[in-house]
C-alpha cells in the first residue's frame, strides 16, 4: 500500500500552521501584558515626576507580573522549540509520554475555547517508541481534537498511555457520547493516511465514543 | 463616559484598566463573555473593548448578545492575531476604525475611543 504523501503532506502543514497560530497567540498576549505593565511603570514614574507619591509595594508587584509573564513566555518558547524539532529526524526512538505532554500543552488554548479540561495520565512505567515523532504528534492531535468535539456538556478528556504486547496504546476517553455530527466519519481519511504510516490501528467504540490508537514499538526506517 | 473591557487574560484587563483610571476614564473589567453580560445588567458602559478571541464566547458574539440589550453601546475590538480574518470580521460589525492589534498603545485605544465616543478631555495626571 502506498503513502498518500499529498493528503499527508497537506495534513501535516495545516496541523503546523495550526499550532504556530497559537503559539503567536500565545506569545501576543504576553506580549500585551508585559507592554501594559512597562506601561503603568511608565505612568507612575510621570506621576512622580508631578509629585504624587507612589507604593514601594506596587512598583514591586508590578515587577513580578512582568517576570512571571517573562517566565510564561519562556516555556510557550520551549514547548514550541520541542514541536519545532519534532520534525529533525523522520523516524527516532521518542518518549512517548513527553510527546504527549507537547500537544497537550500546544492544545491548552484549542480545548480552553471549547471549555473542555484535558488531563494527561502517564504509564506507570516510561513508554518509548521508535515512530516518526512529527507525524505521531499530528495523529494524536485530530483524535484529541475530535475527543474534544465529543467531550458532552461535562467536557473532560482524558488521554491515557498504555504498554500492552508489542506495543503501546493510547485511549482519548471523554466525558461525552459518539454522536456523528454533521455526518464526519472518524477515522476519516487523514487519519487512516497517518495510521497507516505509522503502522498503527485505530478503533472508536460505538457507544461512549471513545479513541483507541494502537502503535507498534517500533516502524522501519 | 464608562468602559468595559473583557479579554480572557486577567492580568491585561486589569492593568488597562488601571491605566485607562489614571487618566481619567472610568473603566471595569471582565474575563468573559458571560461575566460581561451579568455586568452590563446592571451597570450602563458607553463602550466595550472586546478581545476576539475568548474561551467559550467569542467578541463578536458577545457583541452579539448585548446588542440585543443594550443597542446604544459602541465597540472596539482586539486581537492578537492581526489576521485579514480577524480584521474584515470586526470592521463589517463596526467600520474599519474599531479594530486594534495587541499589544494595544493606550494613546491609540484612547484616541479611538474618543473618535467613537467624542466625549473625552482627560490625560494622565
Amino acid at each position: 500500500m502506498h503513502a498518500n504523501w499529498e493528503l499527508i503532506g497537506r495534513v501535516g502543514l495545516t496541523f503546523y500552521g495550526k499550532m504556530s497560530a497559537s503559539i503567536s497567540h500565545e506569545i501576543k498576549n504576553v506580549l500585551a501584558i508585559i507592554n501594559e505593565n512597562a506601561g503603568l511603570l511608565s505612568d507612575f514614574t510621570i506621576m512622580a515626576a508631578r509629585g504624587v507619591p507612589i507604593e514601594p509595594e506596587r512598583i514591586k508587584t508590578i515587577s513580578s507580573k512582568i517576570a512571571e509573564q517573562v517566565m510564561r513566555a519562556d516555556l510557550i518558547c520551549k514547548n514550541m522549540n520541542q514541536f519545532a524539532h519534532s520534525v529533525d529526524d523522520h523516524i527516532k526512538t521518542t518518549a512517548l509520554d513527553e510527546l504527549i505532554a507537547v500537544v497537550i500543552k500546544l492544545s491548552l488554548r484549542f480545548a480552553a475555547n471549547r471549555g473542555v479540561h484535558l488531563e494527561q495520565q502517564a504509564s506507570a512505567t516510561p513508554l518509548s517508541i521508535t515512530t516518526s515523532p512529527f507525524l505521531l504528534q499530528n495523529l494524536v492531535w485530530l483524535c484529541l481534537d475530535k475527543a474534544m468535539d465529543l467531550a458532552g456538556e461535562k467536557k473532560n478528556v482524558s488521554i491515557i498511555t498504555k504498554d500492552v504486547e508489542n506495543g503501546v496504546i493510547i485511549e482519548f476517553k471523554h466525558s461525552g457520547t459518539l454522536q456523528e455530527e454533521s455526518g464526519s466519519s472518524f477515522p476519516g481519511d487523514e487519519e487512516n493516511a497517518l495510521a497507516s504510516l505509522l503502522k498503527a490501528t485505530m478503533e472508536i467504540n460505538d457507544d461512549t465514543g471513545e479513541i483507541i490508537l494502537r502503535l507498534p514499538l517500533s516502524i522501519d526506517k | 463616559m464608562k468602559i468595559l473591557l473583557v479579554d480572557d487574560e486577567q492580568e491585561l484587563v486589569s492593568t488597562l484598566a488601571e491605566r485607562l483610571s489614571i487618566r481619567g476614564i472610568d473603566a471595569d473589567w471582565v474575563t468573559s463573555g458571560e461575566d460581561a453580560m451579568e455586568k452590563i445588567q446592571v451597570t450602563t458602559y458607553d463602550l466595550a473593548v472586546l478581545d476576539m478571541k475568548m474561551p467559550r464566547m467569542s467578541g463578536l458574539e458577545l457583541r452579539k448578545k448585548i446588542q440585543e440589550i443594550k443597542p446604544q453601546m459602541r465597540y472596539l475590538f482586539m486581537t492578537g492575531h492581526g489576521s485579514a480574518e480577524d480584521f474584515y470580521s470586526a470592521s463589517s460589525e463596526e467600520g474599519a476604525d474599531c479594530y486594534l492589534v495587541k499589544p494595544v498603545n493606550i494613546d491609540v485605544l484612547i484616541a479611538k475611543i474618543t473618535e467613537i465616543l467624542g466625549q473625552y478631555t482627560g490625560s494622565l495626571n
